[in-house]
């Protein structure tokens, strides 16, 4: 017991660790930040045009969904960083992150809000352009405001699970959290940084857990 | 037509539709005055909605013309047909209220969008409409919060207040639980009483008795028989338009 302790709950082995782990939770903050807003304007885009009444825009964008939803998204980061070098790009280990998880996100976004549009009944798109509406503008302040708002809890899971994923960027030695927690237990032979890691996700995605059930108690409930 | 004649309100002109193979609307041709009511009947698949939804291109039309006060509504770029669309109200079966926003802003949301009009103008003008309809007090509710006749009456609101020049309806009561549906013919007649152009697609016999000035008889497509409601219903020629009201009545009793 104590061994177990010593091993995973070690506070002075912690203490050490903090700044490191810190800086590296920041990292991952931005990280998150940027790929998630990417995702979802990507994702946003994509939706538009796979609902789109012209095969010509449709036809690649589901293209795309389907591809980037089935790769690995650690295999396409991969792909980047060790590919992009042959052919005479140069990429930082934080712009090869964005890159990979802009093609994964904006897949998995581009379904999310594809299926909020598709659920919503034709009439309300006809009953928009029937006031004069122009397609953007029903778009915009008819269709859009009731697909978000019927998938915003598939939305908002879908951001912590791209808050856990950005852990792979660890791979192309970009130092955010769990790079950092790595570094610090290889230096230390032990394994607390990792479990200190694990709870600085868990406050970082603690509050948008709680928001998420929230949101679906409030919707069951005004239903 | 001679020049003394007024332009006609609308003018639909030797219009066809095609489905594919299936051709659902042939030689379509109809003058509506201004202040005139038309009601449309006919068996269901005879082409009445379709015609309708070709009058603001919901329905894309293979051939003809659309006039509205004499400009076309076919053949024009699509910032002229959004704007040509503003002239023509429509009102469908299903109600199509924007549920996440509330009967003022149901009112509100083309008027400043498509028309362009400030806040408060456009509020008023809501305001205005929906005391029209007898729901000025319910400016705040949510269209869940609504009756199926008053979110039609609603929806019926939105169309009057970007002043159109003709108002279609789809089957307005069709979807109406009965005892609704007295409320939402009391606007159309009012309407009628202010001299609103209007085409209603229907199948309230009664009320196209009572209340339009002309009835036009469709089936298969095109229009078979037309005239003044006490021709149609009292001396109908055709056999089609014969059997048809038998059919109807025979519902009806």
């Amino acid at each position: 017991m104590e061994n177990l302790i010593d091993a995973f709950f070690n506070i002075d082995i912690m203490r050490q660790a903090a700044p490191l782990l810190l800086k590296g939770a920041w990292v991952t903050l931005q990280l998150c930040a940027v790929v998630i807003l990417l995702g979802l304007f990507g994702g946003l885009g994509l939706a538009l045009l796979a609902s789109s009444r012209s095969a010509l825009l449709r036809l690649p964008s589901f293209v795309f969904i389907d591809i980037f939803r089935a790769v690995p998204p650690l295999i396409l980061l991969i792909l980047i960083c060790a590919g992009l070098p042959f052919m005479g790009i140069r990429v930082p280990p934080f712009a090869a992150v964005c890159i990979a998880f802009l093609l994964n996100n904006s897949a998995y976004f581009a379904e999310i809000f594809r299926s909020g549009i598709k659920a919503i009944p034709k009439g309300q798109m006809e009953a928009a352009r029937a006031t004069g509406l122009s397609p953007a503008q029903a778009q915009a302040w008819v269709i859009l405001p009731q697909a978000i708002r019927n998938v915003l809890p598939d939305l908002l899971s879908n951001v912590v699970e791209i808050v856990k994923l950005t852990s792979i960027a660890s791979v192309v030695s970009l130092s955010e959290l769990l790079y950092s927690a790595n570094m610090a237990r290889a230096v230390t032979y032990n394994s607390s940084p990792l479990v200190m890691a694990a709870g600085l996700y868990l406050l970082l995605l603690w509050p948008l857990v709680r928001v998420i059930s929230r949101f679906q108690r409030g919707l069951s409930i005004s239903h | 037509m001679t020049a003394a004649q007024p332009l006609p309100t609308l003018e639909i002109t030797a219009l066809e539709k095609r489905f594919g193979e299936t051709q659902v609307l042939r030689s379509i041709d109809l003058k509506v005055r201004n202040g005139e009511l038309v009601f449309v009947i006919g068996p269901s698949g005879s082409g009445k909605s379709t015609m309708l939804r070709c009058c603001n291109r919901l329905e894309e039309p293979t051939s003809g013309a659309i006039h509205v006060n004499g400009k076309p509504m076919l053949g024009i770029p699509r910032r002229d047909l959004d704007r040509m669309r503003l002239q023509v109200g429509m009102v469908f079966q299903g109600f199509f209220l924007y549920p996440h926003l509330s009967a003022l802003k149901n009112v509100t949301l083309a008027q400043r969008k498509a028309l362009g009009r400030p806040r408060a103008e456009a509020e008023a003008r809501a305001l205005e409409m929906l005391d029209k309809v007898g729901l000025k007090h319910k400016a705040d509710a949510m269209p869940s919060e609504l009756s199926g006749g008053q979110q039609q009456r609603v929806a019926i609101a939105r169309a009057l207040a970007l002043d159109p020049k003709v108002m279609l309806f789809d089957e307005p009561t069709s979807a109406l639980d009965p005892e609704l549906v007295g409320s939402v013919l009391k606007v159309m007649r009012d309407l009628r009483e202010l001299g609103m152009t209007m085409i209603v697609v229907s199948h309230e016999m009664q009320f196209a008795r009572e209340a339009a000035d002309r009835v036009v008889f469709m089936d298969g497509g095109v229009i078979v028989e037309e005239g003044p409601p006490e021709e149609i219903f009292g001396n109908p020629k055709s056999d089609r338009l014969k059997a048809f009201l038998s059919r109807v009545s025979g519902e009806a009793a």
